[in-house]
């Protein structure tokens, strides 16, 4: 496959490593913000290629794992809702609430289908004139322009029987809160590739100024994060701070404009609920009060019980990084992929998940 | 979900494109890539063209990595 | 298009559909019946007894299966042509050489009859390539939702030659492990042909019979330890039960694995790991090193084994667990399929 096979070369891949190697004189934690950037790590097996000295967390990065329990909670609420066709991107549909989940109202005769594109969901919403059709619009600065064009043209179409679950998170702010609490010591970032070509390395600056702690837009082949890893060591020996671009086959410094200006002209920022984070101020996205008509929230009222967490799950503390998978008591021994305690184990990108597959 | 792949644009109307990601056609929306041409490579993710990729800078990308090591 | 012959008597073109009362077991059931096996034209099945009556010595092979895949036609292949095949190869699995299968088929009402017939000369060629006969049949017919427009079973028995000894529970340290071909393709046929993937992939389902490709192995070594054909779970959960039951450990390396190109792209696009996807006629064989490149040969000579690969080995190590070697050199542990399945694929 082009641009995919040549950024797999073992060759290049076992000098990088080489070179990574000679940087012996300084410990480093390194995180990587992105899920998907976790999955290659682990599905090419990288960590067992690293020397000691360098350390790899695993971030917040997964939007599935950092939504709150109480919109998981509303969400359910949503699909009980037998007048409403729930349309999703598959992870969700497993994810354990306080009672329930997706798949389990599934199996009580909710209308939840798995699309891969908002696009699709406008599909069924045509088709499905006499039904309400949500979709759970959960994800970082990478979706969030699709979502803001798919009800751009339902505006256009004049449709009037679709809405969006609004659960956009982005990523700047979370990364400032990680570093904020000062748990974690992190010596660099590996930047996430696909939520860059949206914002740019613009927006990552003021991790260099303010922290300086050097940051690097990663590609997601697995020579990329190679690459990566190494120009954040040469960074750190070098004593600087900079935000570099790695990827930069598609990530530019000012990011894609047009898919800035179509977040901007349906969403507007709020303060949201990350799981294991907290509400961080001006990290998520809601819909600007011209489009509130096409808010879920708003025209169902999904009422929910107290949201709780399973208090064993560690998912918040594996998403700021500060424990490990195998530190939870669930993991493994109860928290199964097949049963699922915590979103981290569910999502495709989940931490726990790519622990228990590949690990 | 980060997950976006390279594709060829076969062919373009309006907003929509053909594209071929390793001999699977299907339609991408294109909108968020201006300029972008029958035969150029763009990154799809969910349905839709995120950015163009520049073969110059993939080429460029692999160069780099060479020298490094 | 093959003209509708004999499968019932002249009908009004718009009522040629199975009705309940063709599980009635009257008239309409014998027309049926005839049908049938006029197409699969052997002996025991003409004599329309209540058995088939057959005989042979030695060890026998018996399996079952049945099929509910969803789409019923697909690009390679029909439920028809996978039943029977499927069949065929569990037999081959252990070694057996297939002989007799039966077929069991329960159909909606409302289901065209002209369909039904396409299935029925699918399953007879399919017999027919793999050289075995259909003697034994049921049919039921159920009301409309019963059932989602035909579900088949098909149970097959087969001879084991006494010096043969093919078992999961086989698996050496030192064998080598060969792969008769790509894997991944019946999955996303199968996916490409359901309405709600909006993608279009020429991939091919590879449904086909090995029941030649294993007794040419046979002829060259009896000494095979075990055999499989990955369907549902995929190659990794398939590798992962054998090394399991045989309690070894087995390591494989990504990109000696076959897998075409388009294959590989719907993967990426959708999230899909190739390991992990059915596969309907490919098998996976266990074999002592010193026999690996003979093997390897034989193999690549029959036309369902062309891109055979050897793909890894049997190690001493991490008993139980398989283990890749990734494209860039890492290593990872390859699990068993868990979660989410994809649902009706054979």
């Amino acid at each position: 496959m082009k641009f995919v096979d040549e950024f797999r070369d073992r060759g290049i891949a076992q000098r990088i490593v080489k070179k990574i190697k000679e940087f012996d004189s300084f410990k480093v934690n390194l995180m990587e913000v992105c899920g998907t950037h976790t999955m290659v790590i682990f599905k090419q097996g990288l960590k067992g290629m690293l020397p000691e000295n360098v350390n790899l967390l695993s971030g917040p990065g997964c939007p599935v794992c950092v939504t709150s329990q109480e919109d998981i909670d509303k969400v359910i609420a949503l699909a009980k809702n037998r007048d409403v066709i729930i349309t999703t991107f598959g992870d969700m549909v497993r994810v354990p609430g306080t009672d329930s989940s997706l798949e389990k109202e599934k199996g009580n005769g909710a209308d939840i289908r798995v699309v891969y594109s908002p696009n699709e969901s406008l599909r069924i919403v045509r088709e499905n004139p006499a039904k309400k059709v949500v979709f759970l619009a959960i994800g970082f600065e990478t979706t969030s322009p699709l979502i803001a064009a798919s009800l751009l043209d339902a505006r256009k179409e004049k449709i009037e029987n679709f809405y969006i679950f609004s659960s956009h998170k982005l990523i700047p702010p979370a990364m400032e809160a990680l570093l904020e609490s000062k748990e974690v010591k992190i010596d660099g970032f590996i930047c996430p590739g696909h939520v860059s070509v949206t914002i740019g390395s613009d927006a990552y600056r003021f991790i260099a100024h303010k922290y300086s702690i050097p940051c690097v837009i990663t590609g997601f082949e697995p020579l990329d994060v190679l690459h990566s890893i190494y120009m954040l060591l040469k960074q750190i020996k070098e004593k600087r701070a900079e935000v570099e671009i790695q990827y930069f086959r598609a990530v530019r410094p000012e990011g894609n404009r047009i898919a800035q200006e179509l977040i901007s002209e349906v969403f507007e920022v709020s303060d949201v609920r990350w799981r294991g984070l907290g509400i961080i101020p001006k990290s998520g996205l809601r819909l600007k009060g011209e489009f509130s008509d096409l808010d879920a929230e708003k025209e169902f009222r999904p009422k929910t019980r107290k949201s709780k967490e399973n208090p064993d799950c560690v998912c918040g503390e594996v998403l700021r990084g500060v424990k490990r998978p195998t530190q939870c008591k669930l993991y493994r021994r109860i928290c199964t992929p097949e049963e699922p305690y915590g979103p981290c184990m569910v999502s495709s990108e989940g931490t726990c998940a790519a622990y228990y597959k590949y690990g | 979900m980060c997950l976006a792949i390279p594709a060829r644009i076969l062919k373009i109307e309006g907003n929509l494109a053909q594209v071929d990601m390793a001999g699977v056609k299907r339609e991408a929306d294109v909108r968020m890539v201006s300029n972008v041409r029958v035969g150029e490579y763009v990154l799809i993710h969910a349905g839709f063209a995120i950015e163009k990729i520049e073969e110059k800078d993939a080429e460029e990308t692999l160069r780099l990595l060479r020298e490094i090591a | 298009m093959q003209p509708i012959t004999n499968m019932v008597e002249k009908i009004e073109d718009s009522a040629k559909k199975i009705l309940l009362a063709h599980g009635s077991g009257g008239k309409l059931t014998h027309q049926l019946i005839r049908g049938f096996v006029k197409k699969f034209g052997n002996l025991p099945l003409a004599k329309l007894d209540d058995s088939a009556v057959l005989s042979f010595k030695g060890k026998l092979a018996f399996t079952t299966d049945s099929y509910v895949v969803d789409p019923i036609y697909f690009p390679g292949g029909d439920i028809g042509k996978l039943a029977v095949n499927g069949t065929v190869n569990d037999l081959a699995m252990v070694g057996a050489r297939p002989l007799y299968l039966s077929v069991s088929a329960i159909i909606e009402e409302g289901f065209s009859l002209v369909e039904l017939e396409r299935i029925v000369d699918s399953m007879e060629r399919a017999a027919r390539a793999a050289g075995v006969e259909i003697v034994a049949g049921d049919t039921k017919v159920v009301e409309k939702g019963g059932v989602d427009k035909i579900f088949i079973n098909t149970s097959g028995i087969g001879l084991i030659d006494s010096e043969v000894d093919i078992s999961s529970k086989n698996a050496q340290v030192g064998d080598g492990i060969i792969l008769s071909g790509t894997i991944g393709d019946h999955g996303i046929a199968i996916l490409s042909a359901r309405e709600k993937f909006d993608f279009q992939t020429k991939v091919k389902s590879d449904s086909q019979p090995l029941n030649g490709v294993v007794s040419e192995i046979l002829e060259v070594s009896k000494k095979v330890h075990t055999l499989r054909d990955p369907t549902r779970g995929g190659l990794a959960t398939a590798l992962n039960e054998i090394a399991e039951q045989s309690r070894v450990g087995i390591e494989i390396e990504q990109d000696k694995i076959p897998v075409k190109e388009e294959v590989k792209g719907v993967c990426e696009m959708l999230g899909f790991d190739p390991l992990y996807i059915a596969n309907e006629g490919k098998l996976v064989a266990f074999v002592p090193g010193r026999d690996c490149a003979k093997i390897l040969n034989v193999m690549r000579k029959n036309r369902y084994g062309r891109d055979a690969q050897i793909i890894g080995t049997v190690v001493n190590r991490h008993r139980s667990r398989v283990v890749v070697k990734t494209s860039v050199g890492g290593e990872r542990i390859v699990d068993m399929l868990t979660g989410e399945q994809l649902p009706r694929i054979c």
